[in-house]
């Protein structure tokens, strides 16, 4: 799976947490939480879906990695290549 | 005979718009079971009948606004009535003559009733309105239901946001309710507050110990601690857990707290956790992921807009430390969360550093005085103390 590919999934499951955002506007070194106001279980929802579609468990104290889309990226990324 | 009324979904609602269908006259329907969607200034909502048996006739049509409180289609019952008249849902200023309460699902919602398509009312409105037919369209929502960017990219190569609905005035006309409910409040209701401070770190821990053992799916969220360590401290102050029916409190059997979850296009919901004081932390968790789910997606039920008893809200993930709500008419009580922080605490004549959070209670005097409010603050940070007993 290529990085492309992956923000394609990673974007679509936060517009499903936050349908009403312009994800093109998503800065991808910040806090996605912050720019999509997402509360504690939207976020915990958003890893489930990850999970769901790329049966990835994401432990709690990993959680901190992927607070924003690159961070979400990078860590993903990372576990799909294991 | 019954008649099915458009339902009061909040204090100050006077008219609901009736968008949506799910059953036609002939059709079998079953207690519990959504027959139709309502727009209110709260959104859309599902509405679920309380009686069995089958649709005799529609009397309002998609497009028509009401008063509450209007009978919308006739249901011919199955047994002999058990009320003289069967409504959607009780009338929120009085309890006094207020229907069977809905039956309480043991576990989450169950997925697509057979012969039932997975949509938001959102979406199906959106599709009646782009002349989409959503049958056949593959939902990209959660569990496959079909969502408004769905139905958006059957009818055109529209960009999928923002999205065509006029949510402006939706969350105008939102804001104007939640206006009148709070004006109101304040005006009528004797407000007093409480706060405490709650040492964290058993909870904390005994949940992040519990989410080692535990897959994504299972996980507990310590927030959902909170909520069943209110539902259960109101049993020992139950005028807590009380509407105001003009006259006197009246208290109410069953506990259902409303969790306040904002809406990130503006304005605020309270649906209910229902039995929140029954349920397992795991199905209660379980509920609160879908209801928040449901309430992004504008498909909260009628009974959950009806039902809560006490309204629960927590501005911790806002970094908020402590809030003083206004309380909600009819109900006389608000419990408040603040964020956790760390900050100096004393045990054992020792400074050490704690996780702490401000738990605030806005009470009515009318119904109940600083003491018992004191006494069930005391109660929520005791619960909270022993975890594994929630």
């Amino acid at each position: 799976m290529t990085r492309d590919d992956l923000r394609t999934i990673v974007l679509r499951h936060l517009g499903d947490r936050a349908p009403e955002a312009d994800l093109t506007r998503l800065r991808p070194d910040r806090s996605f939480r912050d720019q999509l106001d997402l509360d504690s279980v939207d976020f915990l929802n958003f890893l489930i879906a990850l999970n769901k579609e790329l049966g990835i468990e994401v432990p709690e104290q990993d959680y901190p990695h992927l607070v924003t889309l690159n961070g979400c990226l990078d860590y993903l990324g990372k576990r799909l290549v294991k | 005979m019954a008649d099915f009324l458009m339902p009061t979904l909040g204090a100050d609602m006077t008219a609901g718009t009736l968008v949506a269908w799910h059953k036609k006259p002939g059709d079998a329907v079953r207690r519990g079971e959504i027959v139709a969607d309502v727009e209110t200034d709260k959104g859309t909502i599902e509405v679920e009948i309380f009686t069995s048996g089958v649709l005799e006739k529609i009397l309002v049509q998609p497009g028509e606004t009401v008063p509450v409180g209007t009978p919308l289609a006739t249901v011919r019952e199955e047994a002999p009535a058990a009320t003289p008249s069967v409504t959607a849902t009780k009338v929120s200023k009085t309890v006094a003559a207020a229907p069977p309460a809905p039956a309480f699902p043991a576990s989450v919602p169950a997925a697509v009733e057979a012969g039932r398509l997975r949509i938001s009312p959102a979406a199906r409105e959106l599709a009646r309105k782009l002349g989409v037919d959503p049958i056949g369209l593959q939902g990209s929502g959660r569990g496959g239901a079909i969502t408004r960017e769905d139905v958006e990219r059957a009818a055109q190569p529209a960009p999928s946001r923002p999205l065509a609905p006029p949510a402006e005035d939706r969350v105008a006309r939102m804001r104007k309710t939640i206006a009148a409910a709070m004006v109101r409040s304040k005006r009528e209701i004797p407000h007093y507050y409480l706060h405490t401070t709650i040492d964290m770190s058993r909870p904390l821990a005994w949940t992040a110990g519990q989410n080692q053992h535990r897959p994504l799916t299972d996980r507990l969220l310590y927030s959902v601690l909170l909520l069943k360590a209110v539902a259960l401290a109101l049993r020992k102050t139950p005028e807590l857990n009380a509407v105001w029916n003009g006259e006197r409190a009246q208290l109410l059997p069953d506990i259902h707290i409303g969790m306040a979850i904002s809406l990130r296009q503006g304005g605020l919901v309270a649906p209910a956790l229902h039995h929140t004081d029954r349920q397992s932390l795991d199905v209660l968790m379980k509920s609160m992921r879908d209801l928040v789910d449901r309430a992004r997606a504008g498909s909260l039920r009628s009974s959950e807009l009806s039902d809560p008893t006490i309204t629960v809200t927590s501005l911790g993930d806002q970094g908020v430390e402590g809030l003083f709500g206004i309380i909600n008419p009819p109900q006389v009580a608000l419990v408040g969360f603040g964020t956790i922080v760390q900050r100096p605490w004393v045990v054992e004549g020792q400074i050490v550093p704690r996780r702490v959070m401000t738990a605030t209670l806005s009470g009515d005097h009318r119904v109940s005085d600083g003491h018992r409010g004191a006494l069930f603050l005391a109660e929520v940070d005791r619960l909270l103390q022993e975890p594994e007993s929630l």
